[in-house]
Parts: structure tokens; C-alpha cells; sequence
């Protein structure tokens, strides 16, 4: 009783066991396969296909056929506005709500885990999946690509070319750009979780938040506020792909997911930092 | 005051959508005792621990934990206390072991040095190390239960909150329980029991405390709660009932015939002064006992209902 206290951790070991629980749940690996599947049947189904372009820029499907890199450009642009929201809200939105079910979120609060460090540390473990899940994608696509297609220079949006090393680091470079641009939609899907106990709800409300945000994004009488939505900026990944890439656009992105973060991770915190813990 | 206790509280109460959980909770847990928290389900037995533990904050009062306020010093006091919550939590996809390593991890005092032996050793603890690699998912209520208490035996603790604990054990388990209590308070830990079994509590617990919807009725030692021995009675068998009510009588008590038994509150009189009394009256003595008060009568009459009952 009267031994010294020994120091405490910051929380590194349990980020560690959050990132290696996440990855070894079936659910995620189920969820980076379908990711993963997207690129391949692009691949495939162009494959199949191989009909004249119909010429309809940009989604990158007309130049699949004549440079494989392009399927991972397409099959990230092809998932940003649906697959990608849907399981990074089924990650963030089951952080806390998914502990409550489970009945664990009494027994890591107990340990004491800490509320504040439990939720960063669940913030970060949906922040790695924000990364992985484009990764996947991306690298699923090249991989498609270079079984399916001839691979070469590749032509830019500004016309430039560049070469398939430059290209790979381009694609990598969009992938990174879309984790960014998940970051806001995963502290929204933390707060909606910390509301609830139900992991099922804050999952679906997340997603439904994240498809409300491109509705009203795509609606011209509410143009003031399309700078603000959470998934205004998440097709400009696009501009990395002119040279010299447009870093204006990944600066302001970074900068709005940013927001989004302080905003929901505040909200976050004050509700469950307060909060009884019942289940 | 505090000087001596494992877990104090003064006027604790929690309110919920305006009913009252738990209303001016005085609780006194000495420490080193094993000690019984009792009452019918839906007394507020697991609110009051939940507000011990800092997961529910009070609506009224303090508590103190291990000489320190809480929720205030949570993060120092928590990794002294062992818990067992309203049964066993675990993720079903995770293994035994895999589940135990994850709650270690998330207390920052914990050596993850030591990590894999300290769990080995809980699991043996409690005899699931054969299972320490199964999933959860597999595993029966009771191998969860075990596993809740391996995860509350991770390190030595000074203080073991354990709620219901032989929930879902079978007989055998149940006594194996019983056995590893006592051991961890032989080990010098305060252990904090919560039972709706009042059996349980008898027979591994030095104090109790009985709650009634969301109020304390009682605390104290057993024997305290027992109460005066003045409601101890003598019960006889004899073939001489009338004699022996006679001669009874003569000594100033009150006996009556309760079938085959003469039996007689003892009124702090003892028996082995009133065997003779009896055998000089002439009444021919087969058996001679005495029945002390039992606490489920007392704890009956506290409660005012038996102890499975919702309230």
C-alpha cells in the first residue's frame, strides 16, 4: 500500500491493443475486402467491356482501358461518396457505443482507462481506419491495374505526363488526401457514438450524416454554406493530379476536417466525460 | 473519521428521471473486512457501486474510496480496486487472455512487463487457464463470470468490489468463490460483496449492510446485526411435554407447545441452567437444543419481504 507510485503511461499500450483489436476483427477485415473488391471489379468489368470511351470526364474510367494506374484513381473517386462513408462510420460511429453494448465500457473505465483518453485513443484507432481503408483501395486498384492493363505515363488533368513512378506516388498521395477527408466524418461518428448505446444507431446516423452533407452540398440555394459541409472537399482530391499539384485545396480540406475534429471531439468529450455509464 | 475505512459514504443519493435510486446513503466499510452489501434486486445495490466507482456520478453526497474522494482521485485510487460490475463484460471475438490484456492495458499503472504472467496467474486463479485461448464467445455464464473476476484480480488489490458474484456459477464454483474471497481478505484486501442471497453473505462475510429500496436499514458485524440474544429460544424434545411446561414455567419463562418440541424464548437465560431445573422437575430430557435468531429472520423483517423479490 505505502510502495511508491510507480509512473503512469500516457496510454500508448492501450492504443496499441485499440489498433490491434480493430485488425483482428473480422468485421474490418470483411469491410477492407469489399473496399478492395471495388477496384477489382472496375478492373474487371472494363475488361470485359473494353467498349469505345464514352468520354465522360473525370471519373477515370474512360483512361482504365489505356493505363492501369488509373483504376485505383477511379475506384477511389467511386468510393468516396458512399462505401468509404458507410465503414468508417461503422468504425467511429461503434467506438464508445459498441464498448457500452459489449459491456466493456464499464470494466475499461474501471481499469481506469480515463474518459478523455479512452476517447482519443478510440478517435486515433478510427483515424488509422480512415488511412487503411484507401490504402486498400488504392493499392487493390494498382494491383488490378497492372494484371489487367498496360501500364504507363501517366497523362495528367493539366496535360502533363508523368512517369508510373511519379504516378504511383500521386495515387498514394490521393489516398492519403481521402483519409484527411474522413478524419471530420470520424469525430462526427465518436460524438453521435458517445449519445447512445445502441452501436447499430450511431452508425447509421453517422453514415446518414455524411450522405445529408453531399445532398445539401449538391443543392445551389445553399451555396453559403457548402464551404462549411463536412464532405465539400472531399472529391478534390483531383487537383492532386494536375502539376504542380493544387496544395491549396489539400490545405484547406486538412484545415475543415481540422474543424471538424475540434468541434465533435469537444462535443465528444463534454457529453462523455458528464455522462452516467449504465450499461 | 475516515481513519480505518475502505469505502465511506455520507448522504450518497442518485436520482434518475426523478425517482430516487439511492437516497442518503451512509455506508462504513472497514477496512480489511469482507463485507456484504444486501438487498432484493432493485434496491440500488449496483447504483450505489456504480457511484463508488465513478461511472455514475451522485445527485447528493460524496463517497471516498481508499481514503480518497471519488470520482475526484479516480485515477489513483482505480488501480487499486478490483470490480466486478453487474456481471462479466467481454468481447466475444477476443480470447480469454486477449480480453484480460486489453483491461490491463487500458489501466496505466499496470506493467505491461509483467503483463502475460499477472494473467496466467488470475486465469489459474480461477480455473480457466485451459480456456485462457477459447473465445469468449464460447465460453458458458459461468466461465464469463470467472473470467469477470480474473479481470478484478489483475494485480494486487487493496480494495475488490464484486457484484454478484456467483451469478450463474454452479455449486461448485459458487463454493470456489466463497474459498477465493476469503483468501483475498486473508491476503489483507477489503472485499465489497453485493448479494441478493443472504446465504452467501453469511457464509463468507464479517459486516453487511442491508438496502431497501434505495435506503440503508442496517449495517454492522453479523453478530451486530444478529441482534440482542435475548430472541434466542429453547427448543425440547421430551416424552413429559406438560411436566416440562410446568417446570418451565416455574423458571419464570413463557414455553409453549410447538408440535413434538416444548420450545421457550430463553430470554437471556442460559440452558445449561435450565437442564437441571428440568431433570429435578422429573421431565425425562431426550434433546435439548438452542436456536439462535437467524438473519434471514432478522434480515426479513428489515426488509420486509423475502430476498428474491423485486421491491
Amino acid at each position: 500500500m505505502s510502495s511508491p507510485e510507480p509512473r503512469a503511461r500516457i496510454g500508448l499500450p492501450l492504443l496499441a491493443t485499440e489498433i490491434a483489436v480493430l485488425f483482428r476483427r473480422k468485421r474490418t477485415w470483411a469491410m477492407l475486402l469489399a473496399l478492395a473488391a471495388v477496384p477489382v471489379l472496375v478492373g474487371v468489368a472494363i475488361r470485359i467491356a473494353s467498349g469505345p470511351d464514352s468520354g465522360r470526364a473525370p471519373s477515370f474510367l474512360s483512361q482504365v482501358a489505356g493505363n492501369g494506374l488509373f483504376v485505383g484513381i477511379a475506384a477511389l473517386v467511386l468510393t468516396i461518396p458512399l462505401f468509404l462513408p458507410l465503414t468508417v462510420g461503422v468504425v467511429a460511429g461503434d467506438t464508445i457505443a459498441g464498448e457500452a453494448a459489449q459491456g466493456t465500457l464499464r470494466y475499461l473505465l474501471v481499469a481506469p482507462a480515463g474518459r478523455a483518453r479512452l476517447l482519443v485513443v478510440k478517435f486515433i484507432g478510427a483515424a488509422v481506419f480512415c488511412f487503411a481503408a484507401p490504402l486498400v483501395v488504392a493499392a487493390a486498384g494498382t494491383l488490378t491495374g497492372l494484371a489487367l492493363f498496360p501500364v504507363g505515363p501517366v497523362t495528367l488533368l493539366s496535360g502533363d505526363q508523368v512517369g508510373v513512378g511519379e504516378g504511383l506516388l500521386r495515387l498514394l498521395l490521393l489516398a492519403l488526401y481521402t483519409g484527411v477527408s474522413m478524419l471530420g466524418l470520424t469525430a462526427v461518428g465518436l460524438f453521435v457514438s458517445t449519445l447512445t448505446d445502441v452501436p447499430v444507431g450511431a452508425m447509421a446516423a453517422t453514415v446518414v450524416l455524411a450522405v445529408t452533407s453531399q445532398v445539401l452540398d449538391q443543392l445551389p440555394q445553399l451555396e453559403a454554406i457548402h464551404p462549411f459541409l463536412l464532405s465539400d472537399s472531399w472529391l478534390g482530391l483531383v487537383d492532386l493530379l494536375r502539376q504542380p499539384p493544387e496544395w491549396s485545396t489539400f490545405g484547406g480540406n486538412a484545415l475543415l476536417q481540422l474543424g471538424y475534429v475540434v468541434v465533435f471531439g469537444a462535443l465528444a468529450y463534454g457529453r462523455f466525460t458528464t455522462r452516467d455509464v449504465l450499461a | 473519521m475516515s481513519a480505518g475505512l475502505a469505502v465511506e459514504t455520507d448522504g450518497l443519493g442518485k436520482r434518475f428521471r426523478g425517482r430516487d435510486a439511492v437516497t442518503d446513503l451512509a455506508l462504513a466499510v472497514p477496512a480489511g473486512s469482507v463485507f456484504g452489501f444486501l438487498g432484493p434486486n432493485g434496491s440500488g445495490k449496483t447504483t450505489t457501486i456504480r457511484m463508488l466507482l465513478g461511472l455514475v456520478s451522485p445527485t447528493s453526497g460524496s463517497a471516498r474510496l481508499l481514503d480518497a474522494p471519488m470520482p475526484d482521485r479516480a485515477a489513483a485510487v482505480l488501480p487499486r480496486v478490483g470490480a466486478l460490475v453487474e456481471g462479466p463484460g467481454f468481447a466475444g471475438y477476443l480470447s480469454g487472455a486477449a480480453n484480460l490484456a486489453r483491461l490491463d492495458s487500458a489501466d496505466p499503472l499496470a506493467d505491461p512487463r509483467t503483463r502475460r504472467r499477472r494473467i496466467g496467474e488470475a486465469l489459474d486463479r480461477v480455473g480457466l487457464s485451459a480456456a485462457a485461448g477459447k473465445r469468449v464467445k464460447a465460453y458458458s455464464l459461468g466461465m464469463k463470470q470467472r473470467l469477470g473476476i480474473a479481470n478484478a484480480l489483475l494485480r494486487p488489490r487493496d480494495l475488490l468490489v464484486l457484484d454478484e458474484p456467483t451469478n450463474g456459477l454452479d455449486p461448485q464454483g459458487t463454493r470456489e468463490v466463497r474459498t477465493l474471497v476469503r483468501g483475498l481478505a486473508d491476503d489483507g484486501a477489503t472485499v465489497f460483496v453485493s448479494s441478493h442471497l443472504l446465504a452467501e453473505i453469511e457464509q463468507m462475510c464479517t459486516h453487511a449492510a442491508v438496502m431497501r429500496a434505495g435506503r440503508l436499514v442496517a449495517q454492522g458485524t453479523l453478530d451486530e446485526l444478529r441482534g440482542p440474544s435475548a430472541d434466542d429460544r429453547l427448543h425440547l424434545s421430551t416424552p413429559d411435554p406438560e411436566a416440562a411446561i410446568a417446570a418451565l414455567a416455574g423458571a419464570g419463562l413463557e414455553p409453549s407447545r410447538a408440535g413434538a418440541e416444548v420450545v421457550a424464548p430463553l430470554r437471556g437465560r442460559a440452558v445449561e441452567d435450565l437442564v437441571p431445573v428440568l431433570v429435578a422437575a422429573g421431565v425425562r430430557v431426550r434433546g435439548v437444543r438452542m436456536a439462535e435468531t437467524s438473519l434471514e429472520e432478522r434480515f426479513v423483517a428489515l426488509t420486509g419481504e423475502g430476498f428474491d423479490v423485486e421491491s
